[in-house]
């Protein structure tokens, strides 16, 4: 991340911790440095990190790790077991297992990708407004966060899946539906600690509108409690995403989707086991790197919660 | 947000009124403080049935054909129309509904013929009976792990635990019920299989609270009992997971914000046993703020049984609203719902109230 290159080391190191920083911008790098070397010097965190930085690689370069797009089928070369040529063994349609782990990170990504997408600024702005706003708008807008923090996660995703049909898409939506609202009611913490901030009474002084103030001096200072719990959070949403599709109400086939790999792969368990092993592992490791990512971070960003050492 | 620019002031003084209405006497805010409370579960019940009547009845384009299928009659169609009030406002129809469920009236099963509720009650005791053994499960490790780990904090046993969390938290359930099953029934032996007692015991024990372990030790059939036990442990211990994570996550965190309290300090100073201090003081500190947790956990196991039920073919709630859900049962997967998160409600605000007995402190 902001790891100097080797070559320019004693220059930027010294720049990067320098006591009397010269610019805005320098003292910015610097804390951003801090934060990285708190980070870095945490190996539970830095192991998780590693895990998400595969994870990436794996899914934006998954057209030269592999042969093919993980859904050609070579019906003669079914159910073999791993080898040197399939390293991961091949499923009941002779795909792959390798190449289908591969592309499914891209799915895995996608998925969490598009949730925290739509469900951070969905949750900053209900929480914003709420603790900023208050008054009534506030109670309701908490009414309904609570309402939806009450409900069981994965029953309600099923419930929209089963509404709106079995799909990518879809699934991607129920679970956005039911991971939002935890967001709202830690950006309304946040808003209700920092309303009556100097900065911001400055700025209402000023004369800096309602939505000015929510977006540009309150939201900010949300984002990194928001980020932490997201981190945390990927995990869950990667296991509801995998529970959907096992169920088939995700991904649908060809598809290389882990979960919908375990449930086929279900069927062939008592013989060819790594049908449905492999891509359960994928899943254990990746949801393991994002907490332990997001346990690292908590430490860092969020030195009120005391650190777990 | 538009309306509200420059009435900021207004609205925030508002707020603190709502908050603080001066209490005439403590008894009086004693009541407010119940009512406020009690009022704020009744909306969430309400929120709760307004959500699924939204998904269930607003969000199909033929809500008639969700609920009876594509192979009804006309007339079956007609009658179902006309018991929906489809021709009625919107809000009406959210009345008729509600009104219906407080009655006990979630429609009938297209799969199974029979009313929801009827369906609802012969399937949970089975989740109910699985949701409670791997509470005990986790509460019986999680609890001694967490203290473990926060006396011995920094140290590579509190790293171990830490690490058995990540795990609790990150692995697939599905996925480790799969292999439990492949290792400890088809690999090793250990284990019966899925189900939830041997096919040729069904139906000896006689079905009266549907929970099996009670009813075969209460007829004295020890060799079901026995059975029903075996089946129960890999489904239990999968869904224990999770428990136990959390469980022994939050129990070190609680115990660890004891052991730096002053009245730890002066136990030790005392000259009390290293044992004494750990179990008698700190501990009975954070059993209470462990009620909450315990049922928490409770409330998401019983619905976190969906998959596991699934892997274990475990004739739960669980799996009959999966199963409604593949025959298009829209009726059985919105009771299903309804109920699981009325159940979910429920617990926390039982477990929230059982916290509020315990502690004086949080008397208000």
């Amino acid at each position: 991340m902001t790891n100097p290159p080797a070559t320019s080391a004693p220059g930027l190191k010294e720049w990067l911790l320098s006591d009397t920083p010269q610019s805005a911008a320098q003292a910015r790098c610097q804390r951003l440095y801090l934060a990285w070397l708190s980070f870095a010097a945490n190996p539970i965190a830095m192991l998780g990190l590693a895990i998400i930085v595969v994870l990436v690689v794996m899914a934006a370069a998954a057209p030269l790790l592999t042969g093919g797009d993980g859904t050609e089928q070579t019906l003669s070369n079914r159910l073999q077991p791993p080898s040197g040529a399939h390293w991961f063994g091949t499923d009941e349609l002779g795909r792959d297992i390798y190449d289908r782990i591969v592309w499914g990170a891209r799915i895995t990504l996608y998925i969490v990708g598009l949730v925290g997408i739509i469900v951070v600024p969905v949750g900053l702005f209900v929480g914003t407004v709420a603790g900023y706003v208050g008054g009534w708008v506030d109670i309701i807008l908490m009414r309904v966060t609570d309402i939806f923090l009450a409900f069981p996660r994965l029953i309600l995703a099923l419930a929209f899946v089963a509404v709106l049909g079995p799909g990518l898409e879809n699934a991607v939506l129920a679970i956005a539906l039911t991971t939002w609202s935890p967001f709202a009611r830690i950006a309304r913490a946040e808003t209700l600690t920092i309303r009556n901030a100097e900065h911001i009474l400055a700025a209402k002084v000023q004369g800096a509108s309602t939505a000015r103030i929510i977006l540009h001096h309150v939201t900010p200072l949300c984002l990194s409690s928001v980020i932490v719990r997201l981190t945390l959070d990927m995990a869950g949403i990667i296991l509801t995403a995998a529970g959907l599709g096992f169920l088939g109400l995700g991904a649908q086939p060809p598809l290389p989707e882990w979960g919908a790999m375990i449930s086929t792969g279900r069927q062939y368990m008592l013989d060819q086991w790594w049908l449905a092993t492999i891509p359960g592992i994928a899943i254990l490791t990746v949801s393991m790197g994002f907490n332990l990512l997001g346990d690292g971070l908590r430490d860092v960003l969020d030195p009120r919660s005391g650190g777990s050492s | 947000m538009a309306p509200n620019a420059g009435g900021v002031k207004t609205s925030s003084d508002a707020a603190e009124q709502d908050a603080l209405p001066v209490p005439p006497s403590p008894v009086l805010a004693r009541v407010a403080a119940i009512a406020k409370h009690a009022s704020s579960i009744l909306l969430t019940f309400i929120g709760l049935t307004a959500i699924t009547f939204i998904i269930g009845r607003v969000m199909p384009a033929d809500p008639v054909l969700a609920i009876v299928g594509d192979r009804a009659s006309q007339d079956v169609y007609d009658a179902v129309r006309l018991q929906l009030g489809l021709d009625k406002p919107l809000i009406q129809q959210y009345l008729i509904y509600l009104s219906n469920i407080a009655q006990g009236d979630f429609g009938t099963s297209i799969m199974t013929t029979r009313p929801v509720l009827d369906d609802i009650i012969r399937f949970f005791p089975a989740t109910l009976e699985l949701a409670t053994i791997a509470t005990i499960f986790g509460v019986l490790l999680g609890i001694p792990m967490g203290v473990l780990a926060a006396v011995n904090q920094g140290r590579l046993i509190d790293h171990i635990i830490r690490i058995i969390g990540l795990f609790g938290y990150s692995v697939p359930i599905f996925w480790l019920g799969l292999v439990a099953l492949l290792v400890f029934y088809a690999g090793l032996g250990w284990l019966p299989g899925p189900g939830r007692i041997e096919v040729y015991y069904d139906g000896i024990v006689e079905t009266r609270s549907g929970i099996i372990l009670l009813d075969s030790a209460l007829q004295g059939e020890w060799e079901i009992f026995r059975n029903a036990l075996a089946h129960l442990v890999l489904p239990a211990a999968m869904l224990a997971t999770f428990a136990l994570a959390y469980i022994a996550r939050m129990t070190r965190s609680f115990m660890l914000d004891q052991l730096n309290q002053e009245y730890i300090l002066t136990a030790r100073v005392k000259g009390l046993s290293e044992g004494a201090v750990i179990w008698k003081h700190a501990f009975r500190n954070v059993l209470v703020q462990l009620i909450t947790i315990i049922g928490l956990t409770y409330a998401s196991l019983l619905e976190g049984s969906v998959l596991t039920e699934t892997i274990f073919a475990w004739p739960g709630i669980g799996q009959y609203i999966t199963t409604s859900l593949f025959n298009a049962d829209m009726n059985a997967v919105i009771g299903g719902t309804v109920v699981v998160g009325f159940c979910f409600v429920g617990i926390n605000v039982l477990s929230d109230i059982l916290y509020r007995i315990v502690d004086p402190r949080a008397h208000d």
